[in-house]
């Protein structure tokens, strides 16, 4: 690999490998997206949306009920208050507006929980844009509601029957239909994953998360937090949250999903229990064998459920400033039920596995101040909930 | 000269245009590799393509990546293709398939084990030459010739690269899109080859979508030759038949092999 600071690099990793047909549509993805983003209008059209119609900033809110069981200083970014109910919205609008610039009509996105997917529709049916959703048939069934809501939304949805039928293989085949209808379609990543420019332009349109978190705890308790705590499946909200905080004396801590536990193998932990290699696009840590293929996952939440994870973390793991943690289902479906009792916030299955850190023995210095991103809520997920929990 | 450019040479010489075909190591079962090789040659075919199984294939259609997992659950693991593949000479090689099974261990190690095995050529489905310099002087050093990508998308600036990091021959992409059978007109591809050729005096072949003898004959009338995947993918999994098929198979390779005169 290339050590050489570059453009699309974290470190040794990020990059772009992909077929050569989409090389230009990626060069002048980063173009463009280098120009609006330095653009007043563009930013000031953003950040009008970000507020009015998705409803920014989303509140701090003091978990006082949660610190006083775990002995911390808990505070949650509510990122579930956005419109469709996370973090996902901020990018899917971002990327949207900009295939409006670039002249594109057609807009393409995978989903795993369909978090991704219905804020994406909800974008494209706000700008008028045909919007087709690929979302693996497995996930389909776990997260039907999100299907309807695609739906409604004016969406195609597109169940994947390839390979192990979840995120990993609708990535796959939204890359399939990018390649082929490249000229027509700009194709919205949701995850801080992918060939560059998507690592570094997600991560932008997801960083007001950790810059509002930064102020609003300053503004409110005259000081930085200890501790943040986000969730990481290909790290959206996680790069989101931590990179206003990676020049502060900050703790940063990335909760994997640890599934039915490391040692089972039955997992989404690539940083954790993976090696780098080359995945969609991108050279970052993943989940493989021996000979470089890929291997499926576990996890609870389908949001989690993926062998990759985006390149800038796994810089962030390498150079030690972000310490990477799991979370088993049981874990996280224990905070999901904790969250919900204490503080009346029912998190996302994603989301339940940053709250899990909480409790987990010897991680925390107790009194800490922490605050957790609550990157999605629950809705979707309750009645898989109900089955699990015996509710 | 490599074997690549030698096979060509004769081509040209002969006023001829190649046939490349490419099939799945472990589909059907890898034992038969060498037997399928073997009847492709006796068929006519110029030169052969061999597919390294990946779990996700990101440029190819339906036909490769069911072939590719078939031949993933029967456990095919990359040494076992290259001991095969070493079993075979009598035609020139192209390892065709994607970056990471190649890095597991290193690009270098990759390359030297490929060429120990006989192996001619490569071709990374996901590596362009901008990501590829360590690629290439790898594969420079191993005597294994690097085989790039063209796009009908790709910029002029883009092409000069493809061209100028390939050896042995370029290969120009018919058409945006995944590998597969599909009706189409053929200007895309023939824009693409006169642009190419503008800027190498490698001989330019095209691949995606060639699958019967009319479009072999209609792209043959301005390429150098022609790459047949999918089709032949599908041909052997519906008729090889533990090698009941053999006959048939070199019949087919024939069809193709006498569309490229014309």
């Amino acid at each position: 690999m290339n050590q050489e600071p570059q453009p699309g690099r974290f470190g040794q990793f990020g990059g772009r490998y992909v077929p050569e047909t989409l090389v230009p549509a990626l060069e002048e993805l980063a173009a463009e997206f280098e120009l609006a983003w330095s653009d007043p209008e563009f930013r000031s059209t953003f950040e009008s949306l970000s507020r009015d119609y998705v409803g920014r900033p989303t509140p701090l809110t003091e978990a006082n009920r949660l610190s006083e069981s775990t002995g911390l200083q808990v505070s949650v970014k509510r990122e579930d208050l956005c419109h469709t109910g996370a973090h996902k919205i901020n990018n899917a609008l971002g990327q949207c507006l900009l295939a409006q610039r670039m002249g594109k009509k057609r807009i393409i996105a995978e989903t795993g929980a369909g978090q991704h997917g219905v804020a994406t529709a909800t974008v494209c049916a706000l700008f008028g844009l045909e919007c087709e959703v690929y979302m693996g048939e497995e996930d389909c069934a776990r997260q039907e509601l999100n299907v309807f809501r695609m739906k409604l939304l004016g969406a195609k949805v597109v169940p994947v029957r390839s390979g192990t039928k979840t995120l990993k293989d609708a990535l796959n085949e939204a890359m399939r239909d990018w390649v082929t209808n490249v000229r027509s379609t700009h194709y919205v990543i949701g995850t801080a994953a992918g060939p560059h420019p998507y690592p570094h332009m997600v991560r932008e349109f997801q960083s007001v998360i950790g810059s509002e978190t930064r102020t609003q705890y300053q503004e409110r308790h005259g000081r930085l937090p200890d501790v943040g705590i986000a969730c990481v499946g290909g790290g959206s909200n996680a790069i989101g949250f931590f990179h206003a905080f990676l020049g502060d004396d900050v703790r940063l801590i990335g909760v994997e999903a640890g599934g039915l536990g490391l040692p089972t193998g039955h997992h989404a932990a690539p940083l954790s229990a993976g090696s780098p290699g080359v995945l969609h696009g991108s050279y970052s840590y993943m989940m493989q064998d021996d000979d470089g293929q890929v291997l499926p996952t576990h996890s609870v939440s389908a949001g989690l459920d993926y062998p990759g994870v985006g390149a800038e973390h796994s810089y962030l793991k390498d150079t030690a400033r972000v310490e990477y943690v799991v979370a088993t289902d049981e874990e996280a479906l224990a905070a999901f039920r904790r969250v919900a009792e204490l503080e009346g916030l029912i998190p996302a299955f994603e989301t339940a596995h940053a709250f899990a850190a909480l409790w987990q023995a010897g991680l925390l210095q107790p009194g800490s101040r922490v605050v957790v991103n609550m990157s999605g809520r629950g809705d979707k997920d309750m009645e898989r909930a109900s089955r699990l929990l015996g509710l | 000269m490599s074997r690549i450019a030698d096979t060509f040479q004769h081509l040209r010489e002969g006023n001829e245009k190649a046939l490349i075909l490419f099939v799945t190591a472990g589909d059907p079962a890898l034992k038969d590799l060498t037997a399928i090789l073997e009847a492709l040659a006796e068929g006519g075919a110029d030169l052969v393509e061999v597919g390294l199984p990946f779990s996700d294939p990101i440029a190819d259609g339906p036909s490769i990546q069911a072939s590719s997992q078939r031949a993933l659950d029967r456990g095919v693991k990359i040494a076992d293709v290259l001991e095969e593949v070493s079993e075979f000479a009598r035609l020139p090689v192209v390892m065709m398939g994607y970056m990471n099974p190649m890095i597991r261990s290193s690009l270098a190690e990759f390359a030297q084990r490929a060429r120990r095995a006989g192996v001619d050529g490569a071709i990374v489905c996901d590596l362009t030459p901008d990501e590829g310099t360590e690629w290439i002087q790898v594969a420079r050093s191993a005597e294994l010739d690097t085989v790039f990508l063209a796009a009908p998308t790709s910029t002029d600036d883009r092409l000069a690269q493809v061209c100028h990091s390939s050896r042995g021959f370029v290969y120009a992409v018919s058409r945006t899109g995944v590998t597969g059978s599909k009706d189409q007109p053929w200007d895309e591809a023939e824009k693409l080859v006169g642009r190419i050729r503008k800027l190498t005096a490698l001989p330019v072949c095209v691949g995606f979508g060639i699958s019967i003898p009319a479009d072999v004959k209609a792209v043959c009338s301005f390429a150098d030759g022609v790459i047949v995947g999918s089709r032949l993918v599908e041909w052997l999994w519906e008729n090889w038949n533990g090698g009941k098929g053999r006959d048939k198979l070199v019949d087919w390779v024939r069809a193709m092999k006498d569309a490229t005169r014309g």
